[in-house]
């Protein structure tokens, strides 16, 4: 999809190019023993390692390895076999060692693929650079004390997993999508949950806009965003000032911004000259990682489907829409949810009963599909309820409400409530009877022709029987009754 | 019978086992040899009160029949090792008061050998000098004396002088040097003991503070090689926590020990032989050889042809490494803090100007700068290949010999206030060990004779990868063969 930005002296292109940090899932840091949960007391996860006590060496843990190559794989990405960890030297007081261990000219995986699905409809494929292992600093707490900082190493050698995009998106439509997906493969592999309020997926963003058929014009880089609405601010406002600096006749420099939340806008943070020189070099504590394919290939034999196999299937056996296929597996517990619900059962109506009455409810009360109050089990058993005639797709809305609230097995519900529906022909044909003699001037003004107000007597019968008339029969017989004289 | 301090760890083992004396007796007379050479100034923490009481816990083994390979036998530590509890100076000020809440790996070894530790020896600071001069806490004096003028103070070597001194002067059986071009093998050589660097990877760097990681290594600091042999084995082994420790099996040593060396071949370089080598030097090398071929090996000439280079190539790679391994003294966690006015970055210049001395600071420069954007291609990635072209001449090397001769030194130890004014000269000190650092050989200093001022001179023998047993071998056949028993005039009484 081409979205371009009308200046006043023509139409600009925005380019956009992505490095996600993302936290790899692993209870111990990259290096260290260290635990690595959240949210708790600081500097209460440090290993001496971690605060650079002097002699300590790092010891790679396994299990980020493995989940770094499960993401490479999940990403369609070529998996380095021989990689080499650098040091990334800078001074800051939440970097005890004066370095971050990282990887620089050899990552573990080099160049993948993201597809992504746009509201247009239509794809597009986003090209992954590379991505590589890395250690997250510490933290740096500025407003405890009025002269001091103080520094929480609990995050200090956290294993991350630095991402990055090839230049290929051109809308904050598309990079949004991009964070989605990729979010969404990294949540099926289970090797970064995801969360971004916890900063376990931090976004930076660079951003440039161009001429049609022009090359790249400097970008600027904003770093640390970290929800996808913030970044798509970010990138909106960064690419319309760059059509008003360029437009005004003036120069966009390379330079490192930040993004403001209350503002919306985004502020120098430092400048190209004022870029560090990191003098990078290969760590000498760790030798160079070497895999062997048995080892990748216990991991790709192990992976799990994938969002975009996943959609495929959901299309072909299930029969659904591509876009709605797509919403399905954005997230695996509600693919699962879904496909628990749709066993069975006819799956469109199950997709529609999931897509709108559940994420809408979701949403409003801002649970995850995890902790849904009503279980796919009990969505099922509504669905049969309808299924069976026991009430009307209208009584089920309200079972529904109730089965938010309560928790309960909807059966339970329709029988407390007595709102099991009326098939049964002599009871409607009594209460048809009766709005029928309550009303003879509407009886007359139908039978002389205006058969729109078939519609009137329906909803006349369903409120005379607390709306549990079998629709279709209700229907069928007030004709009939309507049309007899 | 000989004095308890002039035992090698060897005959103490026996004495000690044969009950001629306890740990605490032992021990109780290095304690006092040190305070009687207190002037050398071997020590900067000594630690009798720890001594005396692992001496005690180890006596108390002995009676209960658990007798570890260094059972009771008094060592020092280079005091750039991490001892649990105790001070810990790597002979910086930036690292005052730094006590270790854990123990390195090999001094952990070594204790759970039985090893009783006297204390911790000076050294250069961060390990980085040839004399032991940079040291905060002031030079250690070589208990050698020139013939002709023994008022002049000689230097003992660094990096490792103090564990030098204390070896050669009696105030402990043995002690754990390091060695990143040359620490341990020069200062042996200039304080006339044997010297092992073993293969890169044979002993664990975890604990050990680091001045450049990809040559650091451990090893023993004796006064015979059976001596080392003993120690080496105590100290070595794979260590889970040291990524580039080695999974090889640990030797008996001593057992390669069988003077045994007919039809071995030793090699003797050619590029060593450069111009300006003392005549001293030359001689003793070619007593050396002499030495070797009475005993039946064969000498061979061989080629190292980039041995120009490696000083060159040395003094790129370890300041880089060093640069930013010394990155972490910054004054926030533990050592010296000069509060700045109030600023950060403040804070760390004044710390790490205050707490490091002029060498050290020279070369965190040095290796900034050969780190740095448009200069890493230069100095760091260029040295990084020769480094590969020197292993290649070893590994060429042999291809056609078992060992390698050589001096370890250039000269003998040379006076405080020599060669200090040019750093290059004092880098010089280091030419004849330094490739072998680079290829992470094995190389032994075994002391082999004296220079007319009747200073002690070191020859050095370098081994192929993991074969300090080779090594080791020939050196007890130079050993004995030099019958060097001379002992150094500022030797604690016997």
């Amino acid at each position: 999809m081409v979205h371009w930005i009308e200046g006043q002296t023509g139409l600009w292109e925005i380019v956009i190019g992505l490095e996600i940090h993302a936290q790899v899932t692993s209870r111990a840091k990259l290096f260290s023993g260290a635990a690595t949960s959240f949210g708790r007391a600081p500097n209460t996860q440090v290993a001496l390692f971690d605060a650079a006590f002097p002699g300590m060496l790092p010891v790679i843990n396994a299990k980020c390895i493995e989940q770094a190559v499960r993401t490479g794989l999940g990403l369609n990405a070529h998996i380095n076999k021989y990689s080499v960890f650098a040091r990334k030297n800078y001074f800051y007081a939440d970097l005890p060692a004066g370095y971050q261990i990282s990887q620089h000219e050899l990552p573990i995986v080099g160049p993948g693929l993201v597809a992504i699905d746009l509201s247009d409809g239509t794809s597009r494929t986003i090209r992954i650079e590379r991505l590589h292992l890395e250690q997250d600093a510490g933290k740096s707490l500025h407003d405890r004390h009025p002269t001091l900082s103080f520094i929480d190493l609990n995050r200090a050698g956290v294993a991350l997993m630095e991402i990055v995009s090839q230049p290929d998106m051109h809308s904050s439509e598309e990079a949004a999508a991009y964070v989605r997906k990729l979010r969404s493969i990294l949540r099926y592999l289970g090797s970064c949950d995801g969360n971004m309020q916890e900063g376990s997926l931090r976004c930076d963003v660079n951003v440039s806009v161009r001429r049609p058929d022009e090359g790249f014009r400097t970008r600027c880089e904003i770093k640390n965003i970290n929800s996808v609405r913030f970044m798509i601010q970010a990138i909106e406002y960064e690419a319309h000032r760059h059509v008003r600096v360029y437009e005004s006749g003036g120069r966009i420099e390379q330079e490192t911004r930040l993004f403001e939340a209350s503002s919306g806008k985004t502020r120098a943070m430092r400048s190209k000259e004022m870029v560090h020189d990191y003098r990078y070099f290969p760590d000498p504590d760790l030798p160079p990682l070497t895999l062997d394919d048995a080892f990748i290939e216990d991991i790709r034999t192990s992976l799990p489907e994938l969002p975009d196999q996943k959609k495929s299937r959901f299309i072909n056996i299930y029969g659904l829409p591509a876009y709605a296929a797509g919403i399905l597996v954005e997230d695996r517990e509600t693919a699962e949810y879904y496909e628990t619900v749709a066993k069975g059962r006819d799956p469109k109506t199950v997709a529609n009963w999931v897509m709108t009455s559940l994420f809408g409810a979701l949403h409003r009360s801002g649970r995850e599909i995890s902790d849904s109050p009503i279980s796919a089990d009990h969505l099922g058993q509504l669905i049969d309820l309808i299924g069976d005639g026991t009430i009307s797709s209208h009584i089920a809305k309200s079972v529904f409400e109730s089965m938010l609230e309560t928790g309960q097995e909807p059966l339970a519900i329709v029988t407390a409530k007595g709102l099991k529906q009326v098939t049964d022909s002599k009871v409607i044909e009594q209460a048809i009877d009766a709005v029928m003699r309550r009303h003879p001037d509407k009886v007359a003004l139908y039978r002389g022709g205006q058969v729109k107000l078939l519609g009137w007597f329906i909803g006349q019968v369903m409120k005379a029987t607390d709306g549990k008339a079998n629709p279709t029969k209700l229907s069928t017989l007030l004709k009939e009754r309507l049309t007899e004289s | 019978m000989t004095a308890l301090v002039d035992l090698t760890l060897a005959d103490a083992r026996i004495g000690l086992n044969r009950g001629d004396f306890t740990s605490v007796e032992l021990t109780e007379a290095h304690l006092r040899a040190i305070e009687r050479r207190r002037f050398l100034n071997a020590f900067i923490t000594e630690t009798p009160e720890v001594a005396i009481a692992q001496a005690h816990a180890s006596d108390r083994r002995r009676r209960a029949g658990q007798v570890g390979a260094m059972e009771g036998l008094p060592i020092a530590i280079k005091d750039i090792f991490c001892t649990e509890g105790l001070l810990t100076t790597a002979a910086s000020h930036i690292l005052d008061g730094f006590r270790p809440p854990y123990e390195a790996t090999v001094s952990a070894r070594l204790r759970a050998a039985g090893a009783v530790t006297l204390g911790k020896t000076n050294m250069d600071e961060f390990a980085m000098g040839s004399s032991n001069m940079t040291s905060y806490y002031g030079s250690v004096l070589n208990p050698w004396q020139r013939h002709s003028a023994p008022e002049i103070k000689l230097v003992p070597g660094g990096s490792s002088g103090g564990s030098a001194a204390a070896v050669a002067a009696r105030l402990c059986l043995a002690a754990m040097g390091t060695d990143t071009g040359g620490s341990i093998r020069q200062p042996s050589s200039y304080c006339g003991i044997v010297g092992l660097k073993p293969t890169y990877g044979r002993c664990s760097r975890w604990g050990l503070i680091a001045f450049a990681s990809s040559l650091d290594q451990a090893g023993p600091m004796t006064r015979t090689i059976r001596d080392s042999a003993l120690m080496l084995g105590a100290m070595s082994g794979y260590d889970s926590k040291d990524s580039t420790s080695a999974q090889v099996p640990v030797p008996d040593f001593e057992e390669a020990l069988t003077g045994e060396i007919h039809g071995l071949k030793v090699g003797v370089p050619c590029e060593y032989r450069s111009e300006g080598l003392s005549p001293e030097i030359v001689a003793l090398w070619d007593q050396g050889i002499r030495w070797l071929k009475a005993a039946g090996a064969e000498s061979i000439e061989i080629s190292l042809p980039h041995t120009q280079y490696a000083l060159a190539t040395y003094y790129i790679l370890a300041p880089a490494e060093a640069s930013s391994n010394l990155a972490r003294y910054d004054g926030v966690r533990y050592g010296l803090r000069k509060a700045g006015n109030s600023s950060l970055n403040d804070m760390y210049m004044q710390t790490r100007a205050a707490g490091f001395g002029q060498e050290v600071q020279r070369r965190v420069l040095i290796g900034t700068y050969v780190l740095s954007a448009g200069y890493y291609d230069a100095y760091y990635l260029k040295a990084q290949k020769v480094r590969t072209l020197i292993i290649r001449d070893f590994q060429q090397a042999f291809k056609t010999v078992d060992v390698i001769l050589t001096p370890t030194a250039p000269t003998p130890a040379f006076a405080m206030g020599e060669q200090m004014d040019d750093p290059i000269i004092m880098y010089l000190n280091d030419i004849f060990t330094v490739p072998t650092s680079l290829a992470g050989l094995p190389g032994l200093s075994v002391p082999a004779g004296l220079s007319p001022e009747g200073l002690p001179l070191g020859l050095q023998i370098i081994g192929r990868p993991f074969d300090e047993q080779t090594v080791l071998k020939v050196g007890g056949v130079l050993e004995t063969a030099a019958c060097f028993t001379q002992r150094p005039s500022l030797a604690a009484a016997t």
